[in-house]
């Protein structure tokens, strides 16, 4: 088995806690496997950031995250870790949060044209958007998504979730 | 000062491996920058799972990287299972370590390859896919269907062997190292090749572990890491196979690497199929398990079961969890955030493939023109992992 962390930091003590994960010689975190940005909608602050590094040396992992909300400014891992300019770019894609001093910060899996924040909670799972041939402009072009038969999402929930507590049967007087 | 032009490589082109296009800034043929742009195969697959059910959640996985399904699979009910607090009977670990080396044999054939026809070698990729299409045959007889599998579940696996399956695996095993052979014999030392991929796209283990490289790419360079014997799952633990490693991290590697994983998969092959107990091949949990059949026919209960399983799901207990497995591209891996409702509240997938496309740039620096197909096929790239 190898050992696996949680934890979490602040947006100030954030920097100067990935620097001493990748150079101090008893965590040595060569790797920075993934960023992944949260949503939680209703939340304050709403969003986190979580960072997956990888220790090769020593056969850990650790998990770090961060809380932010939508105009705090994270500040970017690129100078540490260069795998950190895509996952970044993804992050901005999906959810708008920004990274400070990202040589290249720009969409990278949406459309070019592309408005909003997809994996944001409040963002609709048709999207917005649609492309479709133009016929009279002989082009591809984008229009408000219209769909003939309105989408559904099932809920399936119970609201019968078993019984948390014994049922114990009211004394009669 | 030089003078540099710029170039639309793709998107729509045999050698990017699905739909790429790259910006390439050229000074003559050498290569000064290449800008990939990505994301014309995303379909919003965390998206989608975010609305499903833990099992509805399971065919999206396939469709990840699509030449190797069932290691997805295998990273999302490793997942589950790990917040559900189960863990799946030895009978259904050891079939899904057998098809998972299915997958993994499935996308090393084709990538080396297609990497082969990207430099010019058309016959391996003829050789190589009469070879797929057994492999696939072996996922049909399991799953009835031969690429988008949908096998493995939280638990366990869907259905049971069928008879005789084994014994066919068995035989394609005896005849596949002799396929191996066919094809190093066309490739290891022929002279195009070598001159297209020896000292092409060099890194050290240093630049690929800062790049976030995992699986070949990273073994290519001397670094023995392989998540199947460094943090082992299911019963990887058990199975005596070597760790494949090359020198120099540049195409001519890699593919030797991959080649030589090939044989490693065939051994863990053999010793899967040779000590796979009896038993059952899904958790005995009723809240978890489907009933089978026959009991439905009897039981009024196990109806309900199956009712309540396939319409609401089972509910998760509140947590998160980041499990990888060695995909035969590098470490793939799940991050699953549970908040004790019957749908994921986040997943997010982590492609190898994503952070190998990001290297492009600094591997084809000073390149040229030519090489980046080359390169392009030694990072064995999958568009459905990469926009996912």
């Amino acid at each position: 088995m190898y050992l696996s962390d949680h934890r979490s930091v602040t947006i100030d003590d954030f920097l100067k806690t990935v620097t001493s994960l990748k150079e101090d010689p008893l965590y040595a975190f060569e790797q920075l496997m993934d960023i992944c940005g949260v949503d939680y909608l209703g939340r304050t602050p709403r969003f986190d950031v979580v960072y997956h590094f990888l220790s090769v040396t020593r056969n850990r992992r650790m998990r770090l995250v961060v809380s932010l909300d939508e105009d705090t400014l994270i500040p970017s891992l690129t100078a540490l870790y260069p795998s950190a300019s895509w996952f970044e770019r993804e992050v901005f894609d999906m959810y708008g949060l920004k990274f400070q001093g990202h040589p290249d910060l720009c969409r990278i899996l949406t459309d070019y044209t592309f408005d909003g924040y997809p994996l944001r909670k409040d963002f609709p799972v048709v999207g917005l958007t649609e492309v479709y041939y133009a016929e009279d402009q002989e082009r591809v072009a984008s229009r408000p998504v219209s769909l003939k038969e309105p989408f559904r999402e099932f809920q399936f929930e119970s609201s019968w979730q078993g019984m948390k507590t014994l049922f114990v049967p009211k004394e009669e007087a | 000062m030089t003078k540099t032009h710029t170039i639309n490589y793709g998107p729509q082109h045999p050698s990017t491996h699905g739909v790429l296009r790259l910006i390439l800034e050229l000074e003559g043929e050498t290569v000064v920058r290449a800008d990939p742009h990505i994301g014309f195969l995303h379909r919003g697959t965390e998206k989608l799972i975010e609305q499903k059910t833990y099992l509805q959640a399971m065919p999206y996985f396939d469709r990840l990287d699509y030449v190797a399904p069932l290691c997805q699979e295998h990273a999302f009910v490793l997942a589950v299972e790990k917040l559900l607090g189960i863990e799946a009977p030895p009978r259904a670990q050891y079939i899904r370590v057998l098809f998972a080396e299915v997958s993994r044999l499935l996308s090393h054939l084709l990538n080396v390859t297609t990497m082969a026809l990207d430099v010019g070698a058309m016959t391996p990729l003829l050789w190589a896919f009469e070879e797929r299409e057994k492999l696939m045959g072996f996922c049909e007889a399991v799953s009835g269907s031969r690429m988008h599998a949908n096998y493995f579940r939280p638990g366990g696996v869907a259905a049971d062997l069928p008879g005789g399956l084994l014994d066919r695996i068995h035989d394609f095993l005896l005849t596949f190292p002799k396929v191996l052979n066919d094809l190093e014999e066309l490739l290891t030392e022929n002279r195009i090749f070598k001159q297209r991929t020896v000292d092409i796209g060099s890194i050290t283990t240093d630049q690929a572990l800062a790049w976030g490289l995992s699986g070949p790419l990273l073994r290519a360079t001397g670094c023995p890491w392989d998540l199947r014997r460094t943090q082992p799952y299911d019963v990887y633990g058990d199975m005596d196979f070597l760790v494949p490693v090359g020198k120099t991290g540049d195409c001519y590697d890699r593919y030797l690497v991959r080649m030589a994983e090939m044989r490693e998969s065939q051994k863990i092959m053999i010793q899967a199929m040779g000590h796979m107990p009896q038993g059952p091949i899904m958790v005995e949990n009723g809240k978890i398990t489907p009933p089978t059949r026959s009991a439905m026919k009897e039981s009024m209960e196990a109806m309900i079961h199956h009712f309540k399983l396939y319409t609401e799901g089972y509910y998760v207990p509140e947590g998160q969890t980041y499990t990888a497995v060695e995909s035969p591209k590098g470490e793939f891996a799940v991050y699953l955030i549970s908040r004790g409702s019957n749908k994921p509240y986040r997943c997010k997938v982590r492609a190898p493939g994503f952070a190998a496309l990001q290297t492009l740039d600094f591997m084809t620096k000073g390149h040229m023109l030519a090489d980046v197909a080359a390169i392009l096929g030694s990072l064995d790239i999958v568009f459905g992992e990469i926009d996912r």
